[in-house]
């Protein structure tokens, strides 16, 4: 029986860790090419709400995951207007498009269903009975869930395009040194943009899993994700693997602390253990991690 | 010196244009009259005494915040942490207001307001000290810092210091309790508006006087423009940050004075929803000069209350995103005129 509660607290585990994963590697992605994205927590609730919005409509839970995504871009695209374009504080435009995001989806959840809680309810996805893994008990849940597969596969891939691939090379290049990647070619605020959107992307459809996972919008249903995506960047040292690990580990700590909830054991230090690590990393007392060399600093073009 | 006056001035009314303008398009989407919802925003909240003294009241929290905020950004500090001080400087007003009930009101007062500065100075000095000493980013480690107290409040309203079947402490001392404006001007009646919003006043005096006719806030000042050459002219770096931070998050406890000696009597757990983070905007809106931000607390505190009159027929958010875009373009603007974040900018990057 003690196996089955295992299974149960890694399932429940992975479940809480998928927003985080893909919002923290969206992070990495953006902070890579250079540009501090706070407006994880802002592009999750956006991602959560068209994704919502479209599958209500459409009565399609795909379309509605290509909305979550497409709505986490656009929500990124303000970031990059702003901190790329008109190289403004980046640390406040991401605050503001937080501000901006919860107060849209309330307006609109007001508007479109009247409510100022929760949305209707909408169709989830549909379960992938995959041979094999299905016949896993408990974890079958896990595989069985298009999102999840579809993450995992991201956080594989996001390493390698982000160490392995030319994209990423240039990508790193312009968050480390822009003015050596410009002298070489590289188109900075494009590539800062690239980064940008993908983490919009990213942390739409981290986004669009709330939503599905929930099958509905609820008032601001990101609650504080986006921050422990952030800090998950950190602890992984800026890296999709590291930071999918931190998900991980944060995801455990969220678990174990629901496992203890009927105990009566204040959870609030289980809620703690996110920053706190976040905070002792950056201090360097455990593996000290260092951001990109030219993270929130606007590229300003030399003139000749 | 024209041009950043002209930028000063011009931008942060650029901002509300626009802003005004996208929300008009907002209301219009929804089949609303935007003069009708923005006339009776104006009406609202400046047309009577009732709704002068709401937007007072919502204005003094932020004028504590948006100095926080202005104070460090001076000093070439981001603290985005004002949310978590002001939620340790709240609890401790509250501590002392209901732990010493015997002492008189003119010891107590002051305890508790000394409380209030104490208890957010000690979290502002935690990043200022992990800066100073490790190089850690005070950016991060405020946000982190803000989900720790907003933890850490959680647990002693909810465990320790509690009030059965509710989410706040027992009442302050009668004697701790500050009067409500109402109290003197009949015409605020109903308003919870009340002498804290003078404190306030006094405190953006206070931190004009500090920063510019004090040695002490020349040197603060001298780091936020050239670090490396506040260090060389002898001003210790890792001491003026914590400084620094300390004093900021000491400006950032006082929003407790308001809110437990002036309003609820009580300490309620998550009581501010965001005052800490619209501090923020508050001080870049107002330029981190005290009448600047007292000017803009204004503003806020007048939409903030503005969105509850007209909620009726526009859902109250719009004020939110009215808000979020006068910080977006504010930001975006700034650089056309004159840099505002270039300080800032080479102050986060100077240690570590």
């Amino acid at each position: 029986m003690d196996w089955m509660i295992v299974l149960t607290f890694i399932s429940q585990t992975i479940r809480i860790s998928v927003p985080y994963a893909l919002a923290s590697i969206g992070g990495t992605f953006s902070e890579r090419g250079g540009v501090v994205n706070i407006a994880l927590e802002g592009i999750l609730l956006n991602g959560a709400f068209t994704s919502v919005l479209a599958t209500y409509y459409t009565g399609n839970p795909w379309i509605g995951v290509l909305a979550g995504i497409l709505g986490g871009m656009a929500t990124a695209l303000i970031h990059a207007i702003v901190s790329v374009t008109f190289k403004a504080e980046q640390i406040v435009s991401g605050l503001a498009i937080n501000i901006l995001a919860m107060g849209a989806t309330r307006f609109f959840l007001k508007v479109i269903f009247g409510s100022s809680s929760n949305s209707d309810r909408i169709a989830g996805l549909p379960e992938w009975k995959l041979p094999v893994l299905k016949d896993i008990p408990v974890l079958e849940t896990i595989f069985s869930s298009p999102l999840i597969l579809g993450t995992i596969v991201i956080i594989i891939a996001s390493q390698f395009f982000l160490f392995r691939s030319v994209f990423g090379l240039r990508l790193r290049s312009v968050g480390e040194h822009p003015e050596a990647a410009e002298s070489l070619g590289v188109n900075v605020s494009r590539m800062r943009y690239a980064g940008v959107l993908l983490s919009g992307a990213l942390a739409g459809l981290g986004g669009a899993w709330l939503a599905m996972d929930q099958h509905s919008f609820t008032d601001g249903m990101s609650s504080g994700r986006g921050y422990i995506a952030l800090a998950a960047m950190i602890v992984g040292k800026w890296n999709p693997l590291g930071a999918a690990g931190a998900c991980l580990m944060f995801g455990a700590a969220e678990s174990l602390q629901m496992q203890l909830q009927g105990l009566n054991v204040p959870t609030q230090f289980i809620q703690m253990i996110p920053y706190l690590a976040t905070i002792v990393v950056l201090a360097g007392l455990i593996g000290r991690s260092v951001p990109p060399a030219a993270d929130g600093v606007p590229y300003e073009k030399e003139k000749s | 010196m024209a041009r950043k006056l002209i930028g000063a001035i011009a931008v942060p009314i650029i901002a509300i244009a626009a802003s005004v303008a996208a929300g008009a398009v907002f209301i219009a989407a929804i089949g609303q009259s935007p003069a009708l919802v923005y006339g009776m925003l104006l009406k609202g909240t400046f047309g009577n005494f009732y709704g002068v003294g709401q937007v007072l009241f919502k204005a003094t929290p932020l004028i504590f915040t948006g100095l926080a905020v202005a104070l460090a950004f001076k000093a070439g500090l981001f603290n985005i942490g004002a949310e978590g001080q002001l939620y340790i400087g709240a609890f401790a007003v509250a501590w002392v207001g209901f732990s010493f009930p015997s002492l008189p009101g003119f010891a107590l007062v002051p305890l508790c307001i000394l409380a209030g500065a104490a208890g957010g100075a000690l979290w502002g000095a935690i990043p200022g000290y992990l800066k100073a000493k490790f190089g850690a980013h005070e950016v991060i480690n405020t946000i982190m810092l803000n989900f720790i107290a907003m933890a850490l409040t959680g647990y002693l309203v909810t465990y320790v210091y509690f009030v059965p079947e509710t989410v706040h402490t027992q009442r302050i001392a009668t004697q701790a309790q500050i009067p409500r404006l109402e109290q003197f001007w009949p015409a605020f009646r109903g308003s919870p508006v009340n002498v804290s919003f003078f404190l306030a006043l006094g405190i953006a005096v206070a931190v004009y006087l500090f920063l510019q006719k004090t040695k002490f806030g020349f040197e603060l000042r001298a780091m936020g423009l050239n670090p490396s050459a506040a260090e060389y002219g002898g001003i210790g770096l890792g001491s003026g940050v914590i400084t620094a931070m300390t004093l900021s998050g000491a400006l950032s406890g006082l929003v407790g004075v308001d809110f437990v000696m002036g309003y609820k009597h009580y300490y309620e757990g998550g009581f501010s929803s965001g005052i800490g983070f619209m501090g923020i905007a508050v001080a870049l809106l107002g330029r981190n000069h005290p009448l600047g931000v007292v000017l803009a607390a204004l503003l806020f505190g007048a939409l903030s209350y503005g969105g509850l009159v007209i909620n009726a027929i526009v859902p109250k958010e719009l004020v939110d995103i009215l808000q979020a875009i006068v910080i977006l373009v504010v930001i975006a603007g700034t650089n056309v005129f004159g840099k505002l974040a270039l300080s800032l900018r080479r102050g986060s990057q100077w240690i570590g």
